[in-house]
């Protein structure tokens, strides 16, 4: 599709719009500044967002990348509004990298498609540059046709002078644009009004989607380029450790293996077949001794999770404090009573439909390389490459791909999955296509850490809630998976504690301490990052107080919703949605409520449960969502759908743990994925507010545990206090 | 030694080992990458594909068992995406990172085979061999039910 498109593009006349002072340009066949734009002469400042051919076809940069969130689809769509662009003839081509172009505001400018924060981040931006083109398209229109620029309107595509009946077409215009040195001023109030959007708030088919039904969307792990050969990486098990002895004796009688290969952190295979480097990947399992180096040899979770709830409990053991609010600490010392909790939850795994792997292509003498690969972060895909060859960064050639799954696992600041290619083509100096086996993938995931929540509630003489104190011990996440944005952020890490205060309730005092843990074991970002564990403790808890009180939950929870309208909005719709008050024979609900990056969710958990086996069904889930203006209405249910079922598997089934620093499961039979069978009837409703939009693609996924604990509470009176409830736990506490 | 087949329609052949998995045939050396590699061990059906018009996981099917069937991939269950499941697909708007969809349509398209009309339980039941991690399967639901009544 992208070469397709370019190679049309550079044989017409375009209009153009740049970043960097936004500039516009003219580019005409062959002039040096259409090879800039293209991206194959020197680069320039020039590098557009929007191009228009004079057959009307407008090409519109995709800054995201895309793993199923439709980020491709839903920020294209807004520059497409505020230039009223037909979307009929849009078409959607990655963007190159260029992060003073298409840097992602809310992540300090990098490429970097995460936190569902890409609609949020970028959505007044690109108004503005779809509208300073309307108004380019307008004022040519004006000059062509001798007439004030205020009496122009546009139809999708089109200019129209109603007076005297004239349109011209985006493309007619392209042809003979003039586009001046500096982009015009757009005021705010310039911008569409919402009741005027023509596709904001409207489904459209997401681009990609038509590929995805015929076997024709390319990911990553689908290129094939000539002369490729393949690879595997046994990877050392604890991060840290080394080969020591690799007896590839074995892996080398495999025929069509052509190399076995010593590396920092495992030992490459590279074959002339997909099968025989996964064969010889194999012969290698019992043939190469690893360095106890690395800190998680020895770390046992079970054992560290009990070491990690006393310390989070031991209010002597010194933490940092995360977030205050009011005065908690005295606020606890006048309390006339006080509740406390604990809680729990075990790594997790993303377990993307697509294991890692890229394609890698190391120029002879080492001074270039091009990469095919799905990722999150053009900006990290190609600066770690670019520093292991030390090369400049626009020697880097990214090719990004279609992620089949993405979670969080495929930004990680060393790309782990990305160097295992650059680094077996640069040394057979042939493309290499490396692919991670599921049991690669399980065994060297980064997961969603370990964690334990130690809670207390102060209530003064009347029993109103006055104070909220969360310590948390919980394994790092940022310093491991980004230590440049740990630095850069003040050593915060605000991918643990995300969630771990009570906003949108009324509390006064509030406090949060974080017990910083580091036991070697690799972590990441995974979907609902900290939320989800922190909002499994913050609102089973509040349900907690809730009944220690005598009050329902739902009452209470309103109560303290008061005074934020919209928390309070999402709340009272999921309790009529759900029936509420009625009572369930056999079965009960839960409810929790949570304010995440601005987006406010609520959900309910209709439950029952084997008390014999321990197993938890989820009959039926409720869930509201206020995200603000809905820029794909339809897109936010689906990711609402996906997010819950994401969350069912992290609050029944899914669990990672270690035993001497090694990840103790392997594949889709020891890691447990929800299935159709295990999903609930999910009814979903969207609020949708005028508020600046704000993230949907994860924002459910830490309403289950919360949920799902506070049925269980209601049906058995018992809390089940440690994710995920898988049977066996379940029994144990029921017993 | 080299082994023949039959893949959407046209005859194919292979000189890959007789232990090789047919998915990886499939992928790489016809370049059908609709197939998609999950986990190789048959839990996740990403790699599903028609033999003989049943299902089967390509990543559990060696090429010695292949010889002279008949091996039916995305890319030939229909020439136009015309197939019901899949025009019922876009209807639901069910894939995300669509990774596992073509295990997924696939899958279906064997249940519709056997079933034209299945109940919702028995959609439930057939489908639960494939894994969505993007949890659409509330949507492959409707979609399959859509398919069933407008095939």
């Amino acid at each position: 599709m992208n070469k397709s498109i370019r190679a049309s593009v550079l044989s017409r006349r375009q209009v153009m719009i740049g970043a960097a002072g936004l500039t516009f340009a003219i580019a005409a066949p062959n002039s040096l500044k259409a090879a800039a734009l293209s991206g194959e002469g020197p680069r320039s400042a020039m590098n557009p967002w929007i191009s228009i051919a004079t057959d009307g076809t407008i090409t519109i940069m995709s800054a995201a990348t895309e793993m199923g969130q439709g980020s491709m689809t839903s920020l294209p769509l807004i520059i497409a509004e505020e230039l009223d662009a037909d979307w009929a003839k849009v078409k959607v081509v990655p963007a190159p990298v260029n992060e003073k172009i298409y840097g992602n505001p809310g992540f300090g400018g990098m490429m970097y498609t995460a936190g569902s924060n890409a609609v949020t981040s970028y959505y007044r931006p690109l108004r503005v540059i779809g509208a300073q083109v309307r108004r380019v398209l307008l004022d040519n229109a004006a000059r062509k046709w001798g007439v004030p620029v205020e009496e122009l309107t546009t139809e999708p595509s089109v200019v129209v002078h109603a007076k005297s009946g004239r349109k011209m077409s985006y493309g007619d215009i392209a042809a003979i644009a003039e586009v001046p040195a500096k982009a015009p001023e757009i005021k705010p109030d310039q911008l569409k009004k919402t009741a005027d959007f023509r596709l904001i708030g409207k489904d459209v088919m997401r681009v990609e989607l038509p590929t995805k039904v015929n076997g024709t969307a390319t990911y990553g792990i689908d290129v094939q380029v000539p002369g490729m050969l393949y690879g595997t990486v046994l990877r050392a098990p604890v991060e840290g450790s080394v080969p020591n002895r690799i007896d590839d004796a074995r892996a080398k009688a495999v025929p069509g293996v052509t190399a076995v290969i010593r590396l920092p952190h495992g030992v490459g295979v590279v074959a002339q077949t997909a099968w025989a480097a996964l064969s010889a990947r194999q012969a290698l399992l019992d043939s190469v001794t690893w360095t106890r180096t690395g800190t998680a040899w020895g770390f046992d979770s079970d054992k560290g999770h009990d070491a990690f709830a006393a310390d989070a409990k031991n209010l002597s053991k010194p933490a940092r404090d995360w977030s205050a609010q009011g005065n908690a600490r005295g606020a606890f010392q006048n309390a006339a009573s006080m509740v406390e909790g604990e809680y729990r939850c075990d790594y997790a795994y993303h377990a993307q439909m697509e294991p890692l792997n890229a394609v890698a292509l190391v120029a002879p003498g080492g001074d270039a390389v091009e990469i095919w690969a799905g990722t999150q972060s053009q900006t990290t895909a190609t600066e770690a490459p670019a520093k292991f060859l030390g090369i400049p960064r626009d020697k880097v050639k990214l090719h990004d791909l279609l992620m089949g799954g993405g979670f969080g696992r495929r930004g990680n600041r060393d790309v782990d999955f990305i160097m295992d290619a650059v680094m077996l083509s640069n040394e057979v100096g042939s493309p290499v296509k490396v692919m991670w086996t599921r049991e690669d993938d399980v065994h060297n995931g980064r997961f969603r850490p370990l964690s334990a929540h130690y809670l207390r509630a102060a209530f003064d003489a009347s029993g109103k809630l006055t104070a909220w104190h969360h310590r948390l011990a919980a394994d790092r996440i940022t310093p491991f998976m980004d230590p440049v944005r740990f630095q850069e952020g003040g050593g915060k890490d605000g991918m643990v504690m995300a969630g771990t205060d009570v906003r949108g309730y009324d509390v006064p005092h509030q406090l949060v301490e974080q017990i910083y843990r580091d036991t070697g074991v690799r972590t990441n970002p995974l979907r609902g990052i900290g939320v989800t564990a922190n909002k499994f403790a913050t609102e089973a808890f509040m349900d907690e107080v809730a009944r220690k009180r005598g009050i329902d939950p739902l009452t209470y929870r309103l109560e303290l919703l008061k005074g934020t309208p919209r928390a309070y909005k999402v709340v009272e719709r999921v309790a009529q949605m759900a029936d509420w008050g009625r009572k369930r024979d056999g079965q009960a609900l839960g409810l929790a409520y949570i304010d995440y990056s601005g987006s406010q969710v609520a959900g309910i958990a209709e439950v029952s449960l084997d008390r014999t086996s321990g197993q938890i069904k989820v009959h039926n889930f409720w869930c509201t969502i206020d995200c603000g203006i809905a820029v794909q209405p339809d897109n936010i249910i689906a990711q609402t759908e996906s997010s819950i079922v994401y969350g069912l598997g992290l609050t029944l089934s899914e669990r990672i743990s270690i035993k001497d620093g090694i990840v103790e499961q392997s594949n889709f039979y020891d890691y447990s994925l929800p299935r159709m069978k295990d999903v609930p009837e999910m009814h979903i409703e969207l609020i949708q507010t005028d508020n600046h939009p704000t993230g949907a693609g994860q924002m459910a996924t830490p309403l289950i545990a919360p949920t799902i604990s506070n049925a269980i509470m209601e049906l058995t009176g018992v809390r089940l206090r440690h994710s995920p409830f898988v049977p066996d736990r379940v029994k144990k506490s029921l017993s | 030694m080299a082994t023949n087949f039959t893949v959407n329609g046209k005859p194919a052949t292979t000189n890959a080992p007789p232990a090789t998995p047919l998915l990886w045939v499939i992928r790489e050396d016809l370049k059908l990458t609709g197939t998609k590699f999950g986990c190789g061990t048959g839990l996740c059906g990403a790699c599903m594909v028609h033999v003989d018009g049943r299902r089967a996981f390509s990543c559990q099917t060696q090429v010695s068992e292949i010889a002279g069937r008949t091996v039916t991939t995305i890319e030939g269950l229909s020439p136009d995406s015309s197939h019901p499941l899949q025009k019922a697909w876009l209807t639901e708007r069910v894939p995300q990172c669509g990774y596992c969809q073509s295990g997924q349509i696939m899958s279906a398209a064997d249940l519709l085979q056997q079933k034209p009309q299945p109940t919702r339980a028995e959609i439930v039941e057939h489908m639960s061999t494939n894994i969505c991690r993007c949890g659409t399967y509330q949507r492959i639901v409707r979609a399959v039910e859509r398919a069933a009544r407008e095939a």
